[in-house]
């Protein structure tokens, strides 16, 4: 076990003291965050055929016991319904695997609490899906429920991430980590307005505002409306916010480009971010075109949280310099090696420095 | 010592108001609905003086074509309805003109009249993937009783504004569930969210004089006491109409509705 307790006063520990398990654990990460990519299409499937209510009861299925509801029963939207409950189950059982594998192997302390964080936020997520359904679909706490989505989803994906064996490795042993303060302030700004922008989302989704301004890209045959009420205040301010959160993805990306294009860990999310804004303001308006043909709706919902989780990933690796200080890696021939946390946040000199 | 029997004594009391509290609401939750075929105090209708409302509900111009359903995602509904199905949004006769479906009631004048609650249960029933009746009447108290005919799950979800929501769901063939509505409301509509395309509404009455028109649009509101009434016809589409009636000793009216097809709500 590399695990090392805090305040151990230990030299250099071998990180990950088994390699091989601990690139299971990245791989098992990998596959929690994709089942979460599944699980939020499941969910948006949901909404986007109106099938919230269709199973009237929770945490039961008209009776029965989830696991036990006869599939001759899944009908109609209760595929949707049903299904959503049952692929959440079981990504709430692969985080419970997840958070469990973190406690044990992992030597940060920072990352089993961030297993612990997964753990509780799908928790939530179920509790939260379970009250949207028994108080009939509350705009606030449906909204919440798909907040709250977005939240676990970037868990799992910074799971993912600090268990790479590039994460641990620094990205590049010769340099080093990218440390660029303006990267890192343009890319986190960008994140945050990204979830903010979903956040509209969600709101728009939930409170019936997905065709409240029912022409692209003229807004009642205007470049603003000429009229208002609450859901076309909504749906325009979600319009607004993607054309901020477009600035946002190109500054990050142009910065990348132009300051630090041999580095493909910024450069790689960069471009992928900027084809994924672009998907997504093509499936945004073919929503509104398509008066919310439910797989389009539904992808918009898929791609926006890919958009969030590569702009995370992103601005992640550009903080990855100030992570060197709890984890001060070298490379060894049987993976890497790392002083293990003394204090958290300290500043230790980089070994590459 | 004595502290100790003021502690005993003030927990017995406390205990012993938890109970009764407890027991007093269930006791107020269940006087809270009217008791089927019970008459309140006030004035009652007089059938020697009684008259009669009549009329039709037309439609002028052409509505638009009732949305086609798909009922592929259910093998039992697409098995019951061989033949192309429709929503029912506008029940055009054969003429071309009477609407089918009209919610017609008396919306206001009656002043201080009292109606007994009718005790035999209004019922809507989901059969082949519809619901039966689409449009209806039920008073205040009465029951509504619900039933599933078909051999697949159906979920009945009232979406009042002013009675408590409810979704019901009802897995079994030949199931039945009884409901009341507490307060009037026109219109409550009901959905099933497994077939989208299942909708239904009702109107929930603190008085018997509502009607719903048949085939060729007609309606008919029996024994009205004497007096200046507003009635109104409501459309699922086309939203509400209101007329004004007066209505002499052993009168018989006719008031007519005439909807335009272009002038549909959101109701």
């Amino acid at each position: 076990m590399g695990r090392q307790r805090d305040g151990e006063d230990a030299s250099v520990a071998t990180f990950p003291a088994s390699p091989g398990r601990h690139a299971l654990l990245h791989r098992f990460a990998k596959f929690v965050a994709a089942c979460t990519v599944l699980l939020i299409l499941a969910g948006s499937l949901v909404t986007s055929n109106d099938a919230g209510l269709s199973v009237p009861d929770w945490p039961t299925s008209y009776g029965w016991s989830m696991f036990t509801f006869p599939p001759s029963m899944w009908v109609a939207n209760i595929l949707y319904e049903h299904g959503h409950r049952l692929i959440a189950s079981s990504v709430g059982f692969l985080t419970i695997i997840l958070a469990v594998w973190l406690w044990m192997v992992e030597p940060r302390r920072w990352m089993r609490l961030l297993g612990v964080a997964a753990l509780g936020a799908v928790v939530a997520q179920g509790v939260l899906g379970g009250l949207t359904v028994l108080f009939f679909l509350p705009p606030a706490i449906s909204t919440a429920h798909a907040g709250l989505a977005e939240i676990f989803f970037c868990i799992t994906i910074a799971i993912a991430l600090f268990t790479s064996p590039d994460w641990i490795r620094g990205y590049d042993s010769d340099t080093g980590a990218v440390d660029d303060r303006t990267l890192r302030a343009v890319a986190t700004t960008t994140t945050i307005l990204i979830y903010a922008q979903l956040l509209i989302g969600a709101t728009m989704r939930h409170t019936g505002a997905g065709l409240a301004i029912p022409d692209f890209p003229l807004m009642f045959g205007h470049l603003v409306p000429d009229h208002w009420d609450p859901k076309i205040a909504v749906h325009f301010a979600h319009r607004v916010g993607a054309a901020i959160v477009t600035i946002g993805i190109v500054a990050t990306a142009a910065h990348v480009w132009y300051h630090h294009p041999g580095r493909r860990e910024l450069t790689r999310p960069a471009a992928l971010l900027v084809a994924l804004v672009a998907t997504q303001i093509t499936l945004g308006a073919l929503t509104v075109l398509s008066r919310r043909a439910v797989w389009i709706n539904s992808l918009h919902v898929v791609c926006g949280a890919l958009v969030l989780t590569t702009s995370l990933v992103l601005t992640l690796r550009t903080w990855r310099i100030r992570f060197g200080a709890l984890v001060n890696v070298r490379p060894t021939p049987g993976g890497v090696r790392l002083q293990p946390e003394l204090r958290p946040n300290a500043h230790t000199p980089r070994a590459h420095a | 010592m004595r502290l100790r029997n003021v502690w005993i004594s003030t927990l017995g009391l406390a205990l012993a108001a938890t109970i009764v509290a407890c027991g007093g609401n269930k006791e107020a939750s269940s006087t809270s609905t009217p008791e089927a075929g019970t008459t309140p105090a006030g004035q009652k209708v007089d059938p020697a003086t009684a008259g009669d409302v009549k009329g039709t509900v037309t439609v002028d111009g052409a509505v638009p074509k009732n949305e086609p359903i798909k009922m592929n995602a259910d093998p039992v509904c697409a098995k019951a309805n061989s033949t192309p199905q429709f929503q029912e949004t506008y029940m055009v006769g054969s003429d071309g003109k009477s609407l089918a479906n009209v919610f017609v009631y008396v919306k206001d004048g009656l002043g201080n009249y009292v109606f007994d609650t009718p005790t035999t249960p209004a019922t809507i029933d989901q059969k082949s993937c519809r619901y039966h009746p689409h449009v209806f009447g039920i008073r205040v108290g009465q029951p509504l009783e619900i039933i599933n005919s078909d051999g697949t799950l159906h979920n009945i979800h009232a979406m009042p504004k002013i009675n408590a929501e409810f979704n019901t769901g009802q897995p079994i063939q030949g199931m039945k569930t009884m409901h009341t509505f507490d307060k009037k409301e026109v219109m409550v509509p009901f959905k099933c969210d497994v077939h989208g395309w299942m909708n239904a509404y009702a109107g929930v009455m603190d008085n018997p004089y509502y009607a719903v028109t048949g085939d060729d649009g007609s309606f008919e509101l029996k024994d009205l006491p004497p007096g200046t009434y507003t009635i109104e016809a409501w459309q699922e589409k086309l939203g509400p109409m209101t007329q004004t009636v007066t209505l002499g000793a052993k009168d018989t009216k006719e008031v007519n509705f005439t909807f335009k097809a272009g002038a549909s709500t959101t109701n």
